[in-house]
């Protein structure tokens, strides 16, 4: 798990805003390979919007973002499709397929995008279900699973794709607080596979363990960023004292 | 004047009936197909096509459906077509229709979550994969219960191709009541048969409903 120096993920001077209100005020990241980030920071700090400006879901006014080498054109279908094979997501909300079932929510884009054939794309399907512990899931819809079964199917779909970098937006938050571990154990061991992560968390104990490098922001900046010895033992800012102190009330 | 049994004037009255639900069916599937085709214009998220869907579904919708038969009827003149009843009534009730439709079916679209979007974006799939693979099969199972609903106001909207000379249901009765002066008997039966075609109907959007409530 040692960290290559070629950036799978690298944001230059990014801005984005909505309206007259800015929400990044230029950005720069470089992620390398292998490398698990957690960005943490109050609620409208712009750490989910720049999670969404990774895979274009969301559109910045200027600056530049690669992946891969790859730059995001958010004008050209055909480069989107390209870097959104490269770049995995995973939602708050789940956002499973509710008329599909478990099997098919995860062969349906490697089928379609990546044109693997009905057994392959099962044999995969099955082994990525076994991976998140729901080999026995298959034939179910989402509706039939619990919430932090339906993250797991989640994962399982994205890493379907053998995206280079996972994006994970608060993957626990709707979860009740049992079913948080079993999701935070599934990605601790892609973490620990060498997947590189990218993750929006609260789960400040979870982001100290698994984590090469938190980013703080606030006010849409990179206020601090460093190792979790770092950023949780020895916070710099005010900012981050703050944000800090503030959890453990 | 000639005598007229009760089931002679049932008897004719069922015949026109075909054209009534023949004229049904080519407003439905006409409008159904120029509907799906509006929504895919107005889904496209580009300026000018919503501009373009929206201004056509106001304009059906806000001027009435008989207005519209003999703008079809008299219009198709103007441009050199020569328009019978049949094709005139039928261009007026497809564009009617599929204003109506676009409509609703936008709105079942609209009902599905952003995340399912999201999700599929995410997942490489191109907008029209997202359409067919991911959002229409959803929207669908919203759009049954209020589209065969529609499919009644259609059925009786039919009533209005009576005034340019199409001879269906409600033009037939009219016929035959200046033939038999009982005007009140023959439009008994004519309502009667137009109950009988969209009780039917009504009653199976009414359970689709309930089904698909069962479902999800």
């Amino acid at each position: 798990m040692s960290p290559t120096d070629s950036p799978v993920v690298e944001i230059t001077a990014l801005r984005k805003s909505y309206g007259a209100n800015e929400v990044l005020k230029g950005i720069d990241l470089r992620v390398r390979s292998g490398e698990v980030i957690a960005i943490i920071g109050k609620s409208g700090s712009g750490k989910s919007t720049l999670l969404r400006c990774i895979n274009g879901l969301e559109v910045f006014q200027s600056g530049s973002l690669t992946v891969d080498g790859k730059p995001l054109l958010h004008d050209n279908p055909a480069a989107m499709r390209e870097l959104r094979q490269h770049v995995g997501m995973i939602f708050q909300s789940f956002n499973l397929f509710p008329h599909l079932t478990v099997g098919q929510n995860i062969m349906l884009a490697p089928k379609l995008v990546k044109k693997k054939v009905g057994a392959a794309a099962e044999v995969q399907a099955r082994k990525l279900l076994e991976r998140v512990g729901l080999a026995e899931k298959f034939c179910a819809f989402a509706d039939q699973l619990s919430g932090g079964q339906q993250q797991r199917v989640a994962i399982a779909r994205a890493l379907a794709m053998e995206p280079a970098v996972l994006l994970c937006d608060e993957i626990t938050s709707a979860l009740d607080p049992e079913l948080v571990g079993e999701v935070l154990r599934v990605v601790e061991s892609l973490a620990e596979e060498g997947m590189t992560l990218l993750m929006v968390t609260h789960e400040m104990s979870f982001a100290r363990k698994v984590s090469d490098r938190v980013i703080f922001m606030h006010q849409g900046r990179v206020h601090e960023i460093g190792t979790p010895a770092e950023l949780f033992g020895n916070p710099q800012t005010a900012e981050l004292k703050q944000f800090l102190s503030s959890l453990h009330d | 004047m000639v005598d007229f049994s009760l089931w002679d004037i049932v008897r004719n009255l069922l015949l026109a009936g075909r054209w009534t639900v023949s004229l049904s069916l080519i407003a439905f599937i006409g409008g159904g197909v120029v509907g799906l085709l509006l929504l895919m214009l107005r889904l496209s998220k580009r300026r000018s096509a919503e501009i373009f869907v929206g201004g056509y579904v106001q304009l059906f919708q806000g001027v009435p459906l008989l207005v519209q038969l003999f703008l079809a009827y008299y219009g198709l003149g103007l441009f050199g077509i020569n328009a019978s009843a049949w094709v005139a009534a039928g261009v007026g009730l497809t564009l009617y229709t599929s204003a109506f439709l676009t409509e609703i079916w936008r709105g079942c679209v609209a009902a599905i979550p952003r995340g399912q979007w999201e999700a599929s974006q995410s997942l490489a799939l191109s907008f029209g994969e997202q359409l067919r693979y991911v959002i229409l099969p959803q929207a669908v199972r919203i759009a049954i219960p209020p589209t065969v609903g529609f499919l009644v106001q259609v059925i009786k909207g039919t009533a209005l191709a009576s005034v340019i000379g199409f001879m269906e249901l409600t033009k037939v009765g009219k016929t035959i009541a200046n033939a038999t002066l009982n005007p009140f008997l023959v439009f008994t039966c004519v309502a009667l048969m137009y109950f009988l075609l969209c009780y039917p109907v009504s009653r199976y959007a009414k359970s689709l409903e309930r089904k698909l409530h069962v479902a999800h």
